[in-house]
């Protein structure tokens, strides 16, 4: 494996959003090469989660491209549905179905989207739960389980479809302090399998063991990113600077 | 006394009534299974139609059910009956009940449905969208199975309600329950039948009116 250059799975240009009158995302360019992962950090309303949500277009960019996996995610030919396949979303709020167990939570794509039978979905959603470490908790409905339990199904969820790429949008904000570490160590482990991962989270001592690459964004813009280290210890931009000094108090 | 037995609670004309009312019963019961499920299915297409955020769709859906809400059930099953006729369309009485209860009651259910489903929060269709499950595929499997049962009450309370309506169909010959009491009547010269008809409704009216408090009591208990 020496200095084989890793293919772009995502590739946005230029990515612009508007909500009404509120530019929300003004020219964004970000890269993942396969097996990368990269953290975005940056003040509330800089534009990370709407960026993450046009990488799978659950918000419609006005203009750039995306590519994903390389599928073109923007054009009109792209059958969306079949597309969202390939790339797994994890949401601050868990989002998980409450009429369903853990196991109907997981199979619900598998069976409607990728076709299996009930038989197939039930294995694959059972390893699913296995690789979060909920085996044993396949029956029980999300308002049984705990936070972090839930978040982990919903990590299941995604993962159970295969996807290329996983988005996860403040992954833990929503934990009590001692369910993120349980949340995290699924997701290293994810990692550690290849995954490519974009995550956008204020957990600090995760993104300094884990990421490949931070990237800060500030009002819409990515003002700069590069190792943790560098960005962490060394920023180039003032912006920076005061954005990791002001969590780094928390 | 003597006379009120005799004229309300006739046992001889109960029994000679008895067959003509049946009648009737197994009509108005024909009726409900006919207009319930047309009801909730106008409504179902009314409710989905809301989700639809353009104007285009938006402007004229809300004057559809503003419209059919505040016309009197009653005044839009006679039109139908007595109107229609002129436009050259003679449907039966038992048509035009159907499709007044489509364009009425549908207008009911279609926003106790859509409260059901705007009840749901955007993060689960969200969640389901982003595993690629298309908006309908989301909607039935997601949103409508929590909705419906966040609006049961309503939904039950409004069927109560539409089996009462039925009732509207005797002004156009149709032979349910109360048209049938009514023919009796006249035959008889005795009101028995009528008040017959009315234990009837309440026989089968009331196991429907426990069940509603029992669900409302316990989405009572369940938000307190
Ligand atoms: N659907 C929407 N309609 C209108 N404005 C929106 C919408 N979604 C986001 N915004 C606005 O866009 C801006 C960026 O929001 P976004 O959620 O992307 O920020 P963020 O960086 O994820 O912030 P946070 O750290 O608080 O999650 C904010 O000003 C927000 O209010
Ligand atoms: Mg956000």
């Amino acid at each position: 494996m020496t200095s084989t250059v890793a293919e772009p799975i995502v590739v946005a240009r230029g990515i612009h959003k508007h909500f009404g009158h509120l530019h929300v995302l003004k020219g964004v360019d970000l890269e993942v090469v396969e097996r990368e992962l990269v953290f975005v950090i940056g003040p509330s309303g800089s534009g990370k989660s709407t960026l993450l949500r046009c990488l799978n277009r659950l918000e419609e960019p006005n203009s750039g491209s995306i590519t994903v996996a390389g599928i073109d995610m923007l054009s009109p030919r792209t059958d969306i549905n079949h597309a969202r396949q390939h790339i797994g979303m994890v949401f601050q709020s868990f989002n998980l179905y409450p009429h369903m167990t853990a196991l109907g939570n997981v199979t619900l794509a598998l069976r409607k989207v990728v076709g299996k039978s009930r038989a197939e979905a039930d294995k694959l959603a059972h390893a699913a739960l296995e690789r979060v470490g909920l085996a044993d908790r396949a029956g029980h409905r999300p308002a049984e389980l705990s936070g972090g339990q839930q978040q982990r199904v919903a990590i299941a969820r995604a993962i159970a479809l295969e996807p290329r790429v996983m988005l996860f949008d403040e992954p833990t904000s929503a934990l009590d302090p001692e369910l993120v570490g349980s949340v995290l160590a699924v997701m290293r482990s994810l990692r550690e399998s290849g995954m490519t991962m974009i995550v956008v989270s204020h957990e600090m001592g995760f993104a300094r063991a884990a990421a490949d690459r931070v990237v800060f964004m500030d009002n819409g813009l990515i003002v700069e990113q590069g190792p943790p280290a560098q960005i962490f210890e060394q920023p180039a931009h003032e912006r920076t600077r005061a954005f990791i000094g002001q969590i780094r108090q928390h | 006394m003597e006379e009120i037995v005799q004229s309300f609670f006739n046992a001889e004309i109960a029994r000679a009534a008895m067959p003509i009312v049946l009648a009737g019963l197994l009509n108005t019961v024909l009726l409900s299974l006919l207009v319930v499920p047309l009801g909730v299915i106008g409504g179902l297409i009314l409710a989905l139609l809301a989700q639809v955020k353009s104007p285009a769709v938006r402007w004229p859906l809300m004057g559809w059910v503003d419209f059919f809400r505040a016309f009197p059930p009653l005044v839009l099953l006679i039109l139908l009956f007595a109107g229609l006729p002129f436009a050259g369309l003679e449907l039966g009485g038992f048509a035009c009940v159907a499709i007044a209860f489509f364009l009425n009651t549908g207008a009911y259910y279609g926003e106790i449905l859509r409260a059901g489903i705007e009840s749901i929060p955007r993060g689960q269709v969200e969640a389901a969208r982003s595993t690629g499950l298309s908006g309908m595929q989301t909607m039935t499997w997601v949103v409508l199975p929590q909705a419906v049962r966040n609006v049961l009450p309503d939904l039950l309370s409004n069927t109560l309600e539409v089996v009462k309506l039925t009732s509207l169909g005797s002004v156009v010959a149709v032979p349910e329950l109360l048209f049938q009491a009514r023919q009796a009547q006249s035959v008889t010269y005795n009101p028995t039948p009528i008040v017959m008809a009315a234990v009837i409704y309440f026989l089968i009216l009331w196991p429907v009116v426990r069940l509603l408090s029992r669900l409302e009591n316990r989405a009572l208990a369940g938000r307190g």
